[in-house]
């Protein structure tokens, strides 16, 4: 794995209550992530602060590549994504949804056309694709969320809950793309689940918060 | 009565026959609004955007003195248009007074909070997760800011066509900074004050149709699009 991940004693508070405490965690090797834990013991909130979508109150997040520390710029920003549980659809059309990451980076319109349909093709979504993205049950803007941001091949993919709100064929579906990505290769999976069942099936390593701290299972 | 019905039918008349004179005040109407709100538009959106994203001190006032801003009364904003163009003004030596530049600048000033004021409404309602999906994608700065923007675009939009319907319909502010002059600053909501005074209602009612025809076609348009962006978002 070329990104590496280190999580070094971060805390982070919300109105006064501590949800991390003093946690800390070496992604380094290649595979899926499963962190695991109940409502509310801050799973959300690590991976959030993993995507350098918000900062730690202390201790640090580090990328590193080659044993260097990488600056947290948008170049950095740009290696990695987060599908957020409720994803964040643009009021856009399904295509142009899945194509954002690429025109935001000025990729060639050709290209963009060529990643764009083979990732919807891989979520089973490209029959949707002039459709508005709002209008997407909870099942498949889950999975456009996940082509959205497999059309940037990151190198490290977060997955808040991908199937909290999904009904049993979704869960199927989503948890065959986890596992196509493993067989693929890349990119490296940090996601959350609550599901035990699912964690089992997907996990290379599985983690779990508890007590405000990460740590192996 | 029978002159309300002769009023009404020679109105007919002049609007079935394209009457020139009839067609050129509808045209300058349009032109003087139409450029007013391109005016209004291309400053009140980005400072709207300004003002949703930066944080600047006694902005919430800013923000109360903008909304009150919309209701300006035109007459207010036409007087204060003339004092600053007027001869002994401070940009009197433009000579502007009585030209459609001075109707231009007159609707521009009435446009300009309701542009401002609702786009920043429409900005500031968009839901943070579009914020944080767009920087999870990469986004830089800028970018996050303007995929916001076009999240808003039916609320900006319906704020255009706000300040459209209510410089269309405004003379207060025309008529004191352009003077209704014949076939120069001649609008239709001047002409029809003026023409109403003098007695000559056939005009007055053809220009009042037409009127009311561009603002129940605006209103249409705002109702589609406030519809277009209410059945899109029900998420
Ligand atoms: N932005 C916020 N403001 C205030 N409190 C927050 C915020 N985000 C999270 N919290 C609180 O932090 C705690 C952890 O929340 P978090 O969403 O990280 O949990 P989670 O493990 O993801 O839960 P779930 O399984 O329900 O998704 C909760 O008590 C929550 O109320
Ligand atoms: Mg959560």
């Amino acid at each position: 794995m070329s990104l590496k991940l280190a999580v070094s004693n971060i805390w982070k508070s919300y109105a006064g209550n501590n949800v991390l405490q003093d946690c800390s965690f070496l992604f380094d090797i290649y595979g899926t992530y499963v962190i695991m834990g109940p409502n509310g013991c801050g799973k959300s909130t690590f991976l959030r602060i993993c995507a350098l979508l918000e900062e730690p109150d202390a201790g640090e997040i580090n990328y590193f590549s080659n044993n260097n520390a990488l600056k947290k710029d948008v170049e950095l920003r740009r290696k990695i994504t987060l599908v957020l549980p409720k994803v964040g659809i643009f009021n856009a059309t399904v295509f142009n949804n899945t194509a954002y990451g690429l025109k935001i980076r000025g990729v060639k319109h050709i290209k963009i056309e060529e990643k764009v349909n083979s990732a919807l093709d891989f979520v089973g979504l490209i029959h949707k694709r002039h459709h508005n993205a709002l209008t997407l049950s909870s099942g498949e803007a889950q999975r456009m969320g996940i082509a959205r941001a497999m059309v940037i091949n990151p190198e490290i993919l977060f997955l808040d809950e991908p199937t909290a709100s999904v009904d049993q064929k979704n869960i199927e579906i989503i948890e065959d793309m986890i596992l196509k990505i493993k067989k693929q290769g890349a990119p490296t999976v940090i996601m959350a689940t609550h599901d035990t069942g699912q964690a089992q099936r997907l996990a290379d390593i599985l983690l779990e918060i508890k007590e405000k701290k990460i740590s192996l299972l | 009565m029978d002159s309300i019905i002769e009023a009404f039918s020679k109105a007919f008349t002049l609007i079935i026959n394209f009457n020139a004179e009839l067609l050129g005040i509808i045209f300058l109407s349009l032109k003087v609004s139409g450029t007013a709100l391109v005016v209004a538009t291309i400053i009140g959106l980005p400072l709207s955007a300004l003002i949703s994203f930066k944080k600047f001190p006694l902005k919430g006032l800013f923000i109360s003195v903008l909304n009150t801003f919309m209701g300006l009364p035109p007459v207010v904003v036409g007087l204060f248009v003339y004092l600053l163009l007027s001869r002994s003004g401070p940009l009197g030596f433009m000579g502007l007074l009585y030209t459609p530049s001075a109707m231009v600048i007159a609707q521009t000033i009435l446009a300009l909070p309701i542009i401002a004021s609702l786009s920043n409404s429409a900005i500031v309602s968009v839901e943070p997760i579009v914020k944080q999906a767009s920087m999870t994608l990469g986004a830089t700065t800028l970018q996050v800011s303007l995929t916001i923007i076009r999240e808003a675009r039916y609320g900006i939009m319906s704020g255009v066509i706000a300040a459209f319907g209510r410089v269309m319909a405004e003379v207060g502010a025309i008529l004191i900074v352009g003077g209704n002059i014949a076939g120069y600053t001649r609008v239709m909501t001047t002409t029809i004050a003026l023409e109403t005074d003098k007695g000559n209602f056939e005009l007055a009612l053809a220009l009042g149709i037409i009127l009311l025809a561009i603002s129940l076609f605006i209103n249409s348009a705002l109702h589609l699009i406030q519809k277009k962006g209410m059945a899109q978002t029900n998420r």
